[in-house]
């Protein structure tokens, strides 16, 4: 357990000596808040919808999640390309220990970029409605960014170089993004959109901060958590099993 | 049965059609310092990684300490160390950090961990350095925690892919000296790859020369030279090997590239 620990702890000081990927990651989520929530308020509040701010804070928490949740697990790339990951590979410990620890320290990683994303809001005047859901909310973020990190780990398994990095981002992480009702409400969206929205996973994730925040919700929360369930499990399996096989 | 600690039967290796390692077979003694010359591209790093479980073969059977590489991984990889071609570091941590996470990666006892740590570090004359990013180091100092990174369990078997490329005259008899003693004293067989045949006619009781992906002839320095009537290794070497130079990325010797190689062939 000691070597799942040390890998986790690897990840942890990289994450903390790199003072501009902090600021990276939590930038752009920001940037988004501000000026989205800001920008396109009164647009929305005209509309009869409400607070948008309010609205789009559980998207942004799950922007951030996804971003840095895949991105750590990509990591696995850059150890590929940069050698570590032979180190890792050829030593005595299981691939799924290793796979493991690598997970477990990106979803931390996501996990704190999350809260901190969720603070910023609250400073900006974001409240959630009901204290008593904030648990699950948080335990909802938490299993979120497993599933991506070990999503995002599977993937980098796959991939050979940075070209293909480039690819997952633009042909799956903002897709996932831009279709999971983050910035906009699923109930008036035309039914090409609603159909997407509602095979992405990542939806019901958004929908499950919404209503643990928020108290509104599109699924339900009890549909919400079970897709989330089985999202993790596929991504778990899908990862260990990616991982099982590579090469360096 | 004989005790044999590397055991490699009819390894072939090709990516599509091209044939990095085509069918070789080898054994190595416990307690022998065993060198594996060969020309760029020959398929020695290529039969490093299917030997440390890191590249599949495509056909053959290899055992490591009597564990099936490709059946029993976990069992094979508790046997070896190594020290890679390419850098293998955590640019973004310390030295010592480097060093502590292959210790606990290879269950070093706690309380050895930073003795031996610190021997080793001093050993390439690091320890002073040891809380230095890695990033900051020079090649040649990346190069020297490498090695005493790999030296940092005492395994059974040792691989030393190219350990002394880019290291001065000091440090390579300071890592020949050490890896010498380790087989000495704790019988640790050491499996290495070089192109310096220097190291290989001193360090090294038995040498394979490979190219093309096959043994062309195994044997001590004096039966190397016996059997192409040379007087020395690098004589014996020229006469097995000729005098071309290789193209590395037609039959490179590591998979990447040949991966790289055979797509860019495509998309020109």
């Amino acid at each position: 357990m000691e070597a799942v620990y040390i890998l986790w702890l690897r990840q942890m000081q990289r994450y903390v000596r790199s003072r501009s990927r902090v600021l990276g990651a939590i930038g752009q989520p920001i940037l988004f808040l501000l000026a989205l929530g800001y920008g396109l308020g009164s647009v929305y509040k005209r509309a009869g919808q409400g607070n948008y701010l309010e609205f789009l804070v559980p998207g942004i928490i799950i922007q951030t999640i996804l971003f840095s949740g895949v991105f750590w697990g990509i990591q696995i790339l850059f150890d590929k390309r940069f050698g570590f990951l032979k180190e890792m590979l050829v030593a005595p410990v299981s691939r799924l220990k290793v796979l493991l620890g690598n997970a477990l320290g990106g979803a931390t990683i996501s996990f704190f970029q999350g809260i901190f994303v969720l603070v910023v809001s609250m400073v900006l005047g974001f409240r959630p409605h009901n204290w008593a859901y904030m648990p699950v909310a948080l335990l909802v973020m938490l299993v979120l960014c497993l599933a991506l990190t070990s999503f995002g780990a599977g993937l980098a398994s796959i991939v050979e170089d940075f070209q293909g990095f480039q690819g997952i981002n633009n042909f799956i992480i903002f897709p996932l993004y831009f279709l999971s009702g983050s910035l906009y409400p699923l109930t008036n969206v035309p039914t090409f959109l609603r159909i997407l929205s509602e095979i992405n996973p990542l939806s019901y994730c958004v929908d499950a901060l919404r209503y643990t925040m928020i108290h509104q919700t599109h699924f339900g929360l009890v549909k919400d958590l079970l897709v989330l369930g089985a999202t993790t499990v596929v991504c778990v399996i899908f990862a260990v099993n990616r991982f099982n096989r590579i090469q360096a | 049965m004989s005790s044999s600690v590397i055991k490699a039967t009819k390894v072939v290796k090709t990516y599509g059609d091209v044939k990095a390692v085509r069918g070789i077979s080898f054994d190595v003694k416990a307690g022998e310092i065993f060198a594996f010359l060969g020309p760029n591209g020959a398929g020695k790093s290529t039969t490093i990684s299917m030997l440390t479980t890191m590249l599949r073969p495509t056909s053959g059977e290899m055992y490591l300490n009597g564990h099936d590489v490709q059946k029993d991984q976990d069992a094979a990889r508790n046997s070896f160390g190594i020290v890679f071609q390419d850098p293998a570091l955590e640019e973004e941590l310390t030295a010592y950090e480097n060093m502590n996470i292959h210790a606990v990666l290879y269950a070093v006892p706690k309380a050895e961990r930073r003795p031996r740590i610190e021997e080793l570090l001093r050993l390439v004359d690091l320890w002073g350095r040891r809380d230095s990013y890695v990033k900051t180091y020079s090649g040649g100092m990346r190069r020297r925690l490498e090695v005493a990174r790999g030296l940092l369990h005492h395994p059974k078997i040792l691989f030393l892919d190219e350990p002394t490329l880019g290291l001065d005259t000091q440090t390579r008899n300071l890592l020949w000296d050490y890896v010498e003693k380790l087989n000495k004293n704790e019988g640790v067989t050491i499996f290495f790859t070089t192109h310096y045949l220097d190291e290989a006619e001193s360090a090294a009781g038995r040498i394979a020369i490979i190219d093309h992906g096959k043994i062309v002839a195994v044997g001590t320095t004096k039966e190397l030279a016996k059997k192409t009537k040379t007087e020395s290794l690098e004589q014996a070497y020229l006469a097995l090997t000729g005098k071309e130079v290789r193209d590395e990325t037609s039959l490179s010797n590591d998979g990447l590239n040949v991966r790289t190689a055979r797509r860019n062939q495509r998309l020109r």
